[in-house]
C-alpha cells in the first residue's frame, strides 16, 4: 500500500496558517506539493501544465486561507483547488475531452466485464516488472477525465470516498459509481495485458 | 454477457456488479457481503472478476509514488517566496557528508 498523507504528514495547524505563519505554510507546501503535482500531471499529461497547476494551487490556497472554514481537512481543500485548476485547464486545452453526458448514471448496473483470465496467480515479480508498471501507468490514461480524477484521488492518493466527494464537490454516490467504472475499466485493460503474460509463462 | 452464457445461478449478477467496489474496499454491509460470497462460491466467472478487480486495486495502491522533481520544487518555492523557510534539496542530499556545524 502506498502511504496515505495522514500517515506521512500530520494535518497542519489551521490556526497557525490563518495567522500568516510562513513556516507552517512551507510545511503545508512540502507535505502536499508532490501529490498535487502527480495528480495534475496525470490529469493533464503535460509537465509544464502540471507545474502551472501546482503553483496556482498554492497561490490560491495562500490567498484564500482566511475563508477556509475547516469543515474538511486542509489537504482535501488543496486537492479540491488542484482538481478544479487541472480540469479547467484540461477543458481549455481539450474542450472535447470532458463529456457533459458522462455524469448520467445508468440504472441498469455497470458495463459487464468481458476479459476473463485468472492472472492473479502470476508471481509478484511478473506482475510488477518495469514494463508492467509502465503499462499500469499508461492504463490510467485510457480513463475519461471524470473517472480518472476520482480514481487518482481514491486509489493513488489514498483519499476516502467522502474526502474525494468533498474535493470534487460531488456526492459520495457519484464517487462510488465513477470509482467502480474506473476500476472495472482498468481491470479490463490489465486483464488483456496479463492474460498475454500468463500465456507466455505457461509456454515456458 | 447473459446469465446463460456464463452460467450464473444468481438472479442478478448485474446488480451485484454495482456493489463490487464497496466489497473490494471492505465497506459493504455484512448481509450483502455474505450474498456476494455465496454467489462467488457458485459462479466461477464472478469469482474471477472480483479477484482480478481486487488485484487491480492492490497493484495500483502498491505503485511507488514519485517525488516532486527538484527543479519543479525549486521554482515552486521561489514563486511562493518560501526559499528561506525550507531546507534546499541539495542540502538534504549532502547533509550527511557535511562537517558538523562549528567544525569549518
Amino acid at each position: 500500500m502506498n502511504e496515505t498523507m495522514e500517515q506521512t504528514h500530520p494535518e497542519p495547524s489551521l490556526q497557525a496558517l490563518q495567522s500568516g505563519d510562513r513556516l507552517e505554510f512551507s510545511r503545508l507546501v512540502e507535505a502536499y506539493s508532490a501529490p498535487i503535482y502527480r495528480l495534475a500531471l496525470k490529469i493533464l499529461g503535460n509537465q509544464q501544465d502540471a507545474e502551472d497547476v501546482l503553483q496556482e494551487t498554492f497561490i490560491k490556497a495562500y490567498r484564500h486561507l482566511g475563508e477556509f472554514e475547516g469543515r474538511s481537512k486542509i489537504s482535501t481543500w488543496l486537492y479540491r483547488i488542484a482538481s478544479n485548476e487541472a480540469l479547467m485547464l484540461l477543458r481549455r486545452r481539450h474542450p472535447e475531452a470532458i463529456s457533459v453526458d458522462e455524469d448520467v448514471q445508468t440504472t441498469d448496473g455497470e458495463q459487464e466485464p468481458v476479459e476473463i483470465a485468472d492472472w492473479c496467480c502470476l508471481p509478484e515479480e511478473e506482475l510488477l516488472t518495469t514494463e508492467s508498471r509502465d503499462y499500469l501507468d499508461h492504463a490510467i490514461d485510457t480513463l475519461s477525465p471524470n473517472l480518472k480524477v476520482v480514481f487518482l484521488l481514491r486509489d493513488i492518493e489514498g483519499l476516502s470516498v467522502r474526502e474525494a466527494a468533498e474535493a470534487l464537490h460531488i456526492s459520495e454516490a457519484a464517487v462510488k459509481t465513477r470509482l467502480l467504472r474506473a476500476r472495472l475499466q482498468l481491470r479490463e485493460e490489465l486483464s488483456h495485458y496479463y492474460a498475454e503474460r500468463l500465456g507466455e509463462v505457461r509456454r515456458i | 454477457m447473459t446469465q446463460q452464457e456464463h452460467g450464473c445461478i444468481h438472479p442478478n449478477c448485474h446488480e451485484l456488479l454495482g456493489r463490487l467496489s464497496d466489497y473490494v474496499d471492505g465497506e459493504l454491509d455484512q448481509a450483502l457481503c455474505i450474498e456476494i460470497e455465496k454467489h462467488m462460491a457458485e459462479c466461477e466467472r464472478c469469482h474471477l472478476v472480483i479477484d482480478t478487480l481486487r488485484k487491480t486495486v492492490e497493484l495500483y495502491r502498491s505503485m511507488p509514488t514519485p517525488p516532486l522533481p527538484d527543479d519543479v520544487r525549486g521554482r515552486l518555492l521561489l514563486r511562493l517566496n518560501l526559499e528561506d523557510f525550507v531546507v534546499k534539496s541539495d542540502e538534504i542530499n549532502t547533509e550527511d557528508k557535511k562537517a558538523p556545524a562549528g567544525m569549518e
